[in-house]
């Protein structure tokens, strides 16, 4: 493969593309819904039609708007049709002649769409991610191929040190940071890891990224690997997702056979493989050391850090793992320039972040906006608000891990400082939004059992504490508890953050802390009277009435 | 190789490259509460017990994992850190069930030595009284789960020091406990060379030699330091 294969292959591809395209959402999140009867519908009717070569039935990946699947969009007038069944089919090809097909619409200039800057998921809902052709003819490989011929591994690190990428795995450490240390550390054997093991309930960026466009993040890899010197990646993706890995199975597979992965890349001395390594349903495999364990065959458990794994990772070997979206942002960065990039965003938090956006709000699905963007835009004008005009509550971002941000604050923009200072955190992208209907206690609650179920139980805070913090939560919520109970429970919060092993144990308090910093009130409602402690009123306990017989 | 000098509890000290916080803060006489450390076998930093303060660091480090650096300052015994080692201990009593009266451990046991030494002169949390079994299938070993306080030194020891590779961890969470080759009864085990080296390690009454009565359960724990010293300087002390 040279560059003038791959720009041959972009122009074969460009010249066979028909006057009209249907691009069919074909994500996980329509395909539930039968996108897959959709698109086979859409094929049969074109043929019946007789307009094979005219009109070219693709599938795509997602499209965002997840509720209003499944989704088809026509090229080039941009009519977005929304819940189309098979049935449908036949009419939206003779809508194409001319004429308004009788099947639900949307607009596609909406704020839901318009608002967003895509720069991860530009090519998602437009290629197929089944064909590289596909990815190729929208410049794909080209970055790789630029990095390899013509810039050394140092200026590929200086540029995305340049570039201000923070980690969107969630702690926004900087990217060009990460990598140079790896670069840096001593050692004839590296690896690159990507971390796929997206778990937050709620969050489907990762997931959408996989299905919709995995070649980018095959090439980000490369990149990376040429960057900081490894000849073997690893993909850690959750065996949930099986739509992904099918996808990065097929995209792989692709990207070997025409030599922009495996040995001599381009023609030049660089190797690079990828293999998959599917996790087994542990949560707590996204924590980048237990991940780590788990590649290497063992029980996924954290490990106390230092050694972080740029110095001793894989197998002892310096390691970069960076996060799905990360991968996704580097092809562009080195297409555009790291100055292209770092005028995007906040002074601090360079770039877009793509959020999943779920719970009460009208529009649900994936957004991708520049960092800096007030919750309010997020939520309001993108969102739509809450179904039925119910107001605003909280939003919840940054999972488990994250807190809940009230309505008054919905005006902070969205950065990692921002989102710190209210207690909770960026996260990996969900974002969950909650009306007032909505029960603080329980929210905190479900995350404590989230965490419950999920900690691996190696250390003793986080096995043992969450399971106690969780009691306390249940116990507030019977309204069995007293403010005894409650100091209990903000003192194992404290404690739990600050002794916990790994990430999952030190967040783990966050969603309870940051209600019980905005909503208070609602915990305190549920307490009752402590009839033997200081704050009690010294009366006996009233005990129930016996019932009559 | 070279020596690193640092300050633990006001207290100059110079340590050689390489040593962890705890081997450092022992050779000055500094002791720090441990739990799933055990002289021998590698460090797994689970118990969270030897947490320390280090100046500039906003985290608290585990000191056995912790390596010495060159003008560290550490506390190792603040009001915070006896507080959060308190509440841990407390936490793992309430966790299983640890009826010290009845343990063949009690009197020899780590987890009451800690809990005395420490003050935990009582559990505020729930005691969530677990169900969970007693393997006496082994010949000359026993295995009780409701004693075990999931420190790991016995899968350690088995596989680091035996090589046997017999004990190991399965389930999550609070569900998690100490199993035996692939989950099977213990005395079905091919694996275990009866070395019994794991029952030595075992800071608690969870495992313990058949036939030992409350209170009886004395370690000996000279028999790993043997072995240790011997692969490790080519010495054979004299075990106690």
């Amino acid at each position: 493969m040279t560059l003038n294969d791959l720009l041959n292959l972009k122009t074969r591809e460009l010249s066979s593309r028909k006057k009209i395209t249907l691009r069919c959402c074909m994500a996980a999140g329509c395909m539930s819904s039968d996108a897959k009867g959709v698109k086979q519908q859409l094929e049969k009717a074109v043929t019946e039609s007789g307009l094979q070569d005219e009109v070219e039935v693709r599938g795509v990946g997602c499209m965002k708007l997840c509720c209003e699947g499944p989704l088809v969009q026509a090229e080039p007038n941009n009519t977005l049709y929304v819940k189309v069944t098979a049935e449908n089919a036949p009419a939206i090809i003779a809508a194409l002649k001319g004429g308004k097909a009788d099947v639900p619409q949307t607009d596609p200039n909406a704020a839901f769409f318009k608002k967003q800057l895509s720069i991860v998921l530009a090519n998602s809902g437009i290629i197929d991610p089944e064909r590289i052709e596909s990815y190729i003819a929208v410049d794909g490989y080209q970055a790789l191929h630029e990095v390899l011929t013509e810039t050394t591994p140092k200026e590929v690190v200086e540029t995305m040190v340049k570039s201000g990428l923070r980690g969107r795995g969630g702690a926004g450490f900087p990217t060009g940071l990460k990598w140079g240390t790896v670069a840096k550390s001593p050692g004839a054997k590296k690896y690159v890891v990507c971390n796929a093991d997206e778990g937050d309930p709620g969050a489907f960026m990762d997931r959408s990224v996989l299905e919709s466009d995995p070649h980018s993040v095959l090439e980000g890899m490369a990149i990376a690997a040429y960057a900081v010197g490894a000849d073997q990646g690893f993909i850690y993706v959750r065996a949930e997702y099986p739509l992904a890995i099918s996808r990065l199975q097929i995209a792989i597979k692709q990207a070997k056979q025409l030599g922009v992965l495996g040995s001599g890349i381009f023609e030049s001395p660089f190797n690079f493989n990828i293999d998959i390594r599917i996790g087994a349903g542990a949560f707590v495999c996204g924590e980048e050391t237990a991940l780590m364990a788990s590649v290497e065959g063992k029980r996924g458990t954290p490990r106390p850090r230092p050694p972080f794994p740029a110095e001793s990772g894989l197998y002892g070997c310096p390691t970069l793992i960076n996060n799905v979206e990360t991968f996704a942002n580097v092809p562009p960065i080195y297409r555009n320039g790291a100055e292209w990039f770092a005028g995007i965003g906040t002074e601090k938090s360079k770039g877009t972040k793509v959020f999943a956006l779920a719970g009460n709000i009208k529009n649900t699905g994936l957004i991708e906006v520049p960092m800096g963007t007030p919750l309010r835009t997020i939520v309001e004008e993108m969102g739509g608000g809450a179904p039925g005009g119910a107001a605003i509550k909280a939003v919840q971002t940054g999972g488990p891990s994250g807190g809940c941000i009230p309505a008054q604050h919905l005006d902070t923009p969205v950065d990692y400082e921002s989102l710190g200072k209210l207690g909770s955190i960026m996260g990996s992208g969900g974002m969950i939004v909650m009306d007032d209907s909505s029960n603080m206690v329980d929210v905190a609650r479900f995350f404590m059992e989230f965490c419950m179920d999920e900690s691996c139980g190696k250390c003793i805070p986080c096995r043992a504490g969450t399971v106690q913090m969780h009691n306390l939560l249940d116990k507030i919520l019977k309204r069995e508890a007293t403010a005894r109970d409650l100091a209990k429970l903000e003192e194992l919060c404290d404690m739990v953050k600050n002794t916990s092993l790994c990430g999952l144990g030190q967040t783990a308090p966050n969603p309870t802390l940051s209600t019980l910093r905005f909503f208070r009130k609602e915990y305190e409602e549920l307490l009752q009277p402590d009839t033997y402690g200081p704050r009690g009123n010294g009366e006996p306990k009233k005990q129930p009435a016996a019932a009559a017989i | 190789m070279a020596a690193k000098t640092l300050t633990i509890d006001g207290k100059p000290i110079t340590a050689e490259e390489g040593a962890t916080v705890l081997q450092a803060a022992d050779e000055a006489g500094i002791r720090i509460p441990t739990l799933c450390h055990l002289d021998g076998v590698y460090d797994v930093g689970a118990c969270r017990l030897c947490l320390v303060e280090v100046a500039g660091t906003p985290k608290l480090l585990p000191a056995c994992t912790t390596k010495v650096a060159e003008g560290m300052d550490i506390n190792t015994d603040s009001e915070r850190l006896r507080k959060y080692r308190r509440m841990t201990l407390e936490l793992l009593f309430a966790e299983r069930n640890h009826v010290c009266s009845t343990c063949v451990a009690n009197g020899h046991c780590e987890l009451q030595t800690l809990g005395y030494s420490l003050g935990m002169d009582h559990v505020r949390y729930d005691y969530l009284f677990p169900k969970w079994s007693v393997d006496t299938t082994h010949r000359l070993f026993g295995m009780d789960h409701n004693r075990c306080i999931l420190c790991t030194r016995c899968v350690r020891v088995c596989w680091h020091i035996e090589g046997a590779g017999t004990k190991n961890v399965a389930g999550r969470g609070t569900k998690s406990h100490i199993i035996t080759d692939l989950n099977m009864p213990w005395g079905e085990s091919d694996s275990c060379t009866q070395c019994g080296k794991c029952v030595q390690a075992c800071p608690t009454g969870a495992l313990f030699h058949k036939g030992s009565t409350t209170g009886e359960m004395e370690r000996n724990r000279g028999k790993l330091e043997f072995i240790v010293t011997a692969r490790e300087k080519k010495q054979w002390i004299t075990p106690e």
